[in-house]
C-alpha cells in the first residue's frame, strides 16, 4: 500500500467577511460598529490520494474547489485540520516543498507578457535551480509535445489565448513538478486547444507518475482524465469515489437510441420519448429497466441500430449539486 | 547562493530585455524625472547669484552639481512601490509569486536592478545636456567616486525594503495608500530630494540623520560633489547597512505573520 501523497484531514477555511445594508446611513453606522459574517468556503473535508493518481475535483462556483486547492499548494493557511502534501506541511511554504509542486490557474498568467516564451522558460530555469543540460531536455520535450516550436520566439501578447496556454503548462512544469495542481486549465479554449492540453497532462502522468489534482467546469477534462473524483458543495465532501460510481449512483435513467430499420413505429409504451426524427428515435429509460426494454425493442421491432448511454456527465453533476441545493436548503 | 546568483542575472537580463522595448516611454519617463531637479536647480541658483554666488556654502556651480547627480539618484532610487505592493496583494496576483521557492522581494529586487542599467544608459545624454547648461562644480576623489558607486545600490536596497514593509502592511488593511502620501510627504522633506539638507534648520538635519530617508538620497549624492571626510563616508555607508538590515528584519517578521493573512482574491 503506498503512501498517499495527499493526505487532509478535517481541513477547513473560513472568512470573516464585513457586511452592511446598502446606503449612507448603514455606511456611517459601520464606521462605529461594524458586522461580520462567517463564511465557511471549506468545511471539515479529508481525503486522501495515492501517487500517480489524477483525481477530477468537483464543484459548482464558490464550492470551495480553488480555496482547498489554494491550501494544498501553500497560499492559504487553513482555519483548521492538516494538510500533508508529499510529507511537508503546505502553509510552512518550505522551498523543498513548493519545489516539487506547481499550481496552474486558467486566468493567471507566469509569463513575461512582451517577451518570447524562452525568455520566461529561461527565467524558470533559475528559480528553480534546474541544471542546463535537465533544463533544456525538458524544455525541448515539451515543446515537442505540445508542437509549440514557432511559437515559442514570439512574445506572448502576440499569441492566442490557447496558445499562451500552452506556454503555462510548459512553464508551469519544466522542473518536473510531482504534484499537479490543474484549476481550470482549459477555461476559455477551444475544443481542439482542450484536447491537446488533456492529452499533454495525460502523457506527463503517464511519463512521470506525478499526481495530479484537477478542477475543470469541462467534464470532458474530466472524463477523459480522471477516474476517480471528489465532489464538493457549499465547502462539503459530497462524493469521493470513482467516476463510475458517481454515474451509477446519481444517474436514474439511461438513454436508449433506436434507428429502424423500416423508419416507422411506436414508443411511448416503451418510456419516455425525448425525440423521434427520421426514423430514429430517442428514450429516457427508468436505469433498472434499461435491460428489460431493451430486450422488448429488439424482439417487437424491426431495429437497423442501437444504443444504450448513460446521460451527459454535465447533467448529471448538475443534478448532484441541485438534489444537494435542495437538501441544504 | 549560486541559484540566487544565477537568478539575480536571469531576472537582470529579463529586465533589460523587456524595458528597452518600452525605451521611447522610458525617455519620457526620465524627462518627467528630470523636470522637477531643474526647476529646484533654477530656483537655487537664483538665489545663489543674488546672495554673493553661494547659497549655504553651495555655489551655482555646486548646486548644478547636486542637481544633476540628483536624477541619477532619482533613478537609482525607484524601486517596487507599496502601490505596487497593494494592487498585487489587493488583486491576487501575489498567489504565482507566492509558489516560487524563493521570497517575492528576490524578483522585485532583481527586476528593478536591471532595470537601472536601461535607465542610466538613458540617463547619460541627459546629464551631458543638462552639464552643458548649468555647468557643474565636481572634483572628486577616487574615494568618494567608489563610495558614490556603493551608495547609489545601498540606497536602493534601503529604499526597496523601506517600501516593501510599507506595502506588506495592505495584507491587514484594504488600502494604505494614505498612509503612503503621509511616508512620501516625509522622504521628500527630510531625504535631501527638495533641497540638499545642508539648508535645513540643524534640528530638522539631526531628526532626518536618525531617519532611512537621507541615506537615499542625500548621502550618495553628497558622497560625490560634497566636501566630505571618510569617516563621514564611511559612516555613511554604515548608516545604509544598517538601515538594510533593518529593513530586512521588518520584511521578513512583517512577511511572517501578514503571509497567514493573505486571501488569495481575485482567481
Amino acid at each position: 500500500m503506498p503512501f498517499p501523497v495527499i493526505e487532509v484531514t478535517n481541513l477547513s477555511k473560513h472568512y470573516k467577511v464585513p457586511i452592511r445594508e446598502a446606503g449612507l446611513k448603514a455606511a456611517t453606522r459601520s464606521l462605529f460598529k461594524r458586522q461580520y459574517n462567517t463564511v465557511k468556503a471549506v468545511e471539515s473535508i479529508s481525503f486522501k490520494i495515492d501517487p500517480g493518481e489524477v483525481v477530477g475535483f468537483l464543484g459548482p462556483n464558490g464550492a470551495g474547489k480553488t480555496t482547498t486547492l489554494k491550501m494544498l499548494s501553500g497560499l492559504l493557511f487553513p482555519t483548521s485540520g492538516t494538510p500533508n502534501v508529499l510529507g511537508f506541511q503546505p502553509s510552512r511554504r518550505q522551498a523543498e516543498f513548493l519545489g516539487q509542486i506547481t499550481l496552474v490557474m486558467g486566468n493567471r498568467s507566469q509569463m513575461s507578457w512582451d517577451l518570447p516564451a524562452l525568455d520566461s522558460f529561461e527565467l524558470q530555469r533559475s528559480i528553480y535551480g534546474i541544471p542546463r543540460p535537465e533544463f533544456e531536455k525538458t524544455r525541448d520535450e515539451y515543446i515537442e509535445l505540445l508542437e509549440v516550436k514557432e511559437l515559442v520566439r514570439k512574445p506572448i501578447r502576440n499569441i492566442s489565448l490557447g496558445e499562451r496556454m500552452k506556454m503555462e503548462i510548459i512553464v508551469a512544469l519544466l522542473h518536473r513538478p510531482k504534484v499537479l495542481f490543474l484549476d481550470e486549465p482549459t477555461i476559455g479554449l477551444d475544443v481542439t486547444m482542450q484536447r491537446r492540453i488533456r492529452q499533454f497532462v495525460e502523457e506527463y502522468n503517464r511519463r512521470t507518475g506525478a499526481t495530479v489534482l484537477l478542477t475543470s467546469h469541462y467534464m470532458a477534462d474530466v472524463e477523459a482524465l480522471c477516474k476517480r473524483v471528489i465532489v464538493i458543495h457549499n465547502g462539503k465532501l459530497l462524493f469521493d469515489g470513482d467516476l463510475s460510481a458517481l454515474l451509477d449512483r446519481f444517474s436514474a435513467f439511461k438513454t436508449i437510441g433506436v434507428t429502424l430499420a423500416n423508419g416507422f413505429g411506436s414508443f411511448s409504451h416503451y418510456g419516455e420519448v425525448l425525440n423521434q426524427d427520421a426514423g430514429h428515435f430517442t428514450l429516457r429509460i427508468p436505469r433498472e429497466k434499461t435491460p428489460d426494454v431493451t430486450a422488448r425493442i429488439l424482439a417487437e421491432q424491426k431495429v437497423d441500430d442501437l444504443t444504450v448511454e448513460d446521460p451527459p456527465i454535465e447533467d448529471i453533476i448538475e443534478k448532484v449539486f441541485s438534489q444537494k441545493s435542495v437538501e441544504a436548503g | 547562493m549560486r541559484r540566487y546568483m544565477d537568478f539575480y542575472l536571469t531576472s537582470m537580463k529579463i529586465a533589460i530585455l523587456e524595458q528597452f522595448q518600452y525605451r521611447a516611454q522610458n525617455y519620457f519617463y526620465m524627462v518627467g524625472v528630470i523636470i522637477e531637479p531643474t526647476i529646484y536647480l533654477v530656483v537655487w541658483s537664483t538665489i545663489a547669484n543674488q546672495q554673493g554666488g553661494s547659497v549655504g556654502g553651495y555655489t551655482a556651480g555646486g548646486l548644478a552639481a547636486y542637481y544633476i547627480v540628483w536624477t541619477l539618484v532619482r533613478q537609482m532610487n525607484i524601486v517596487f512601490t507599496p502601490y505596487g505592493w497593494e494592487d498585487r496583494i489587493q488583486h491576487g496576483r501575489l498567489s504565482m509569486e507566492l509558489m516560487r521557492p524563493m521570497h517575492p522581494i528576490h524578483s522585485d529586487v532583481s527586476y528593478f536592478a536591471g532595470w537601472k542599467f536601461v535607465m542610466i544608459i538613458l540617463w547619460i545624454p541627459i546629464a551631458a545636456i543638462l552639464a552643458l547648461i548649468f555647468k557643474p562644480t565636481l572634483n572628486p576623489t577616487w574615494l568618494q567616486v567608489l563610495v558614490f558607486f556603493i551608495a547609489i545600490w545601498g540606497a536602493y536596497l534601503v529604499r526597496t525594503m523601506l517600501y516593501a514593509v510599507l506595502g506588506l502592511i495592505t495584507l491587514w488593511t484594504t488600502r494604505v495608500s494614505a498612509l503612503f502620501e503621509l511616508i512620501f510627504a516625509l522622504e521628500m522633506i527630510l531625504s535631501g530630494r527638495f533641497v540638499p539638507m545642508t539648508l535645513m534648520p540643524i534640528w530638522v538635519q539631526r531628526i532626518a540623520y536618525y531617519l532611512p530617508f537621507q541615506w537615499t538620497f542625500f548621502f550618495p549624492i553628497n558622497a560625490l560633489v560634497g566636501q566630505s571626510s571618510p569617516v563621514v563616508l564611511f559612516t555613511g555607508l554604515g548608516m545604509q547597512l544598517s538601515w538594510i538590515l533593518i529593513g530586512i528584519v521588518g520584511v521578513r517578521i512583517i512577511w511572517h505573520f501578514g503571509v497567514r493573512r493573505f486571501s488569495s482574491v481575485g482567481n
